[in-house]
């Protein structure tokens, strides 16, 4: 099972360390990472693998949102994604 | 192998274009709780919906976070209340009591089903129950009523037409200190679909399974989008096709929480109901999509052309989404619950008879309308006989969902306030329909060939 996870918001030191230190921590394995910068504007995608993660999904989130104030962050299950954009 | 566009196309229609899943409704049956003594059968519906619809709220909330998409309504349909007064006797609020109770327990927001079906006749109950609607919906907070006088197949039955008129305008009446709020929750229909899980007219048809789970999507405000993004010159024709693969993404998202709670709860999924359901907030209106199509304002001359294609779109796309699809399916056109149309109503644009003829062409009908409080109880029930006979030539649902103002002068206007809105009370033709309505009777049911 993988989870999306995707941060957006003003670009700032140490954004990517903190989010996948966040997943270490909640045993995530970080399969891929896409990022930009586009001006001060930061959009990463990360894709996780979630089977043994030792919190829920939304838990993942909340410790986000706590390590990466002021970016907006988003952590959904794979399964939307697939079913919206694949036949 | 997930693209990063298509990543961000749905995080973008969730933040920014109020993409969610409107509701997931637990149809319930009722049938095996029909007793000959009233309480006892209360007890029964009161203890079966609770054991089944225990964890819907939770399992909703579930899927919430897992997916990271709002589901805003958790709600329960059951059999037509009347079914079960027929059999039981007695004082039919009874059972609204109960319904309110046991939606309270489980958490729900609203509970459909205070329900008759008396589109050819009244059998025991259905006078009954419909003589108690308002008192019903006075003394509760989630029950909804629905009542069906119409159909394809039999024509429509004028005396409940007549019976429905003061059943609304008392709804009204006995709930005019909390803004009218009961006749809100009272839906006449034309051709009522078993399976609806958007409410006030949800109940759970008597061909029904004995549980399933029904869902509505809903997402004006994501069509309205990829429409403001589409070149003023793109051909209708594209314009169709844009919407439609809108619809799809949308349903599919549906069709995913669907499958996913009936999973969770062991229950089996009934159908998606395919409607653009809009709310309020602003960007979520359907009276907006209308306008992108390229209508100055919802009302002017052009819209039923737009609304049509709109509706026929929606579905084309949905269709091919989801495993089964039913209940309204369409766009829906509620006056009060719809920014855009409650602006086009105020500045006198958009008017109860442009809204008839919307009704032709787009589920489901004169939805959420004030009207005057002195509007008397015949042209209400003209009101519902119009758009029944839409319904019944044209073979689709209609309903007549209108809330007189009682004791509110022309220019005031009503707040119900969450997802039901406000509005502005509309002007409706006072020339007397009474001689019609105090005739009562039938109208038989429309010939089926000869289509012209």
């Amino acid at each position: 099972m993988k989870a999306v996870i995707t941060v957006i918001g003003k670009d700032m030191v140490g954004i990517l360390a903190r989010v996948s230190a966040t997943c270490a921590e909640s045993n995530a394995n970080v399969i891929e990472v896409t990022q930009s910068v586009l001006q001060d504007y930061f959009a990463m995608i990360m894709i996780v693998e979630v089977d043994k993660m030792n919190c829920e999904l939304d838990e993942l989130k909340k410790r986000l949102a706590d390590n990466v104030p002021d970016m907006i962050i988003h952590v959904m299950h794979e399964d939307i994604f697939n079913s919206m954009h694949r036949i | 192998m997930l693209n990063t566009s298509d990543i961000m196309e749905t995080i973008n229609m969730i933040q920014n274009e109020n993409l969610d899943v409107r509701t997931i409704t637990m149809g319930i049956s009722l049938l095996d709780c029909a007793d000959s003594d009233i309480d006892k059968s209360c007890e029964k519906v009161y203890n079966k919906i609770y054991r089944l619809a225990k964890d819907l709220v939770k399992t909703g909330e579930n899927i919430e976070k897992k997916y990271g998409i709002p589901i805003v309504n958790k709600r329960i349909s059951v059999t037509p209340i009347a079914m079960l007064v027929a059999a039981s006797g007695g004082d039919p609020v009874k059972y609204a009591k109960t319904l309110d109770k046991v939606a309270k327990a489980v958490g729900v927001n609203f509970i459909g089903g205070y329900s008759a079906l008396v589109q050819k006749g009244f059998s025991a109950g259905d006078r009954e129950l419909i003589e108690s609607i308002p008192r019903a919906l006075a003394e509760t907070e989630f029950v909804c009523s629905s009542v069906n006088v119409g159909s394809t197949k039999a024509g429509i039955n004028m005396d409940a037409v007549k019976l429905m008129g003061r059943v609304v305008r008392d709804a009204a009446e006995l709930t005019k200190d909390r803004q009218c709020i009961g006749a809100a929750k009272l839906v006449v229909f034309c051709n009522a679909p078993e399976d609806n899980p958007f409410m006030a007219g949800a109940f759970h048809g008597p061909g029904e399974p004995d549980c399933v789970l029904n869902v509505g999507v809903s997402g004006p405000g994501v069509v309205r989008a990829v429409l403001a993004k589409m070149p003023k010159e793109a051909k209708l024709e594209e314009v169709a096709d844009v919407i439609k693969k809108t619809a799809f993404k949308i349903t599919r998202m549906g069709q995913l929480v669907g499958s996913e709670a009936s999973a969770a709860l062991g229950v089996p999924f009934g159908i998606i109901d395919l409607s653009l359901a809009p709310t309020p907030a602003i960007g979520d209106s359907v009276a907006h999509i209308l306008e992108e199509i390229g209508i100055e304002q919802c009302g002017g001359p052009g819209t039923t052309a737009a609304l049509a294609m709109l509706n026929d779109a929606v579905k084309k796309g949905g269709v091919m989404a989801s495993s089964a699809v039913g209940g309204l399916s369409g766009a829906f056109i509620p006056v009060t619950e719809d920014a855009g149309m409650i602006d086009a109503a105020r500045s006198g644009v958009l008017t109860i008879e442009k809204l008839e003829a919307m009704t032709a062409v787009c589920s489901v009908g004169l939805d959420m309308i004030v009207i005057p409080g002195d509007s008397s109880p015949e042209t209400i029930s003209a009101i519902i006989a119009d758009e029944a006979a839409i319904g019944m030539v044209n073979s689709k649902t209609t309903a007549v969902r209108v809330i007189p103002a009682i004791g509110l002068k022309d220019s005031e206007e009503l707040e119900f306030g969450g997802l039901l809105g406000s509005g502005p009370i509309m002007k409706v033709n006072t020339k007397s329909p009474a001689v019609m309505i105090e005739r009562g009777g039938r109208i038989p049911a429309p010939l089926q060939s000869l289509k012209n």
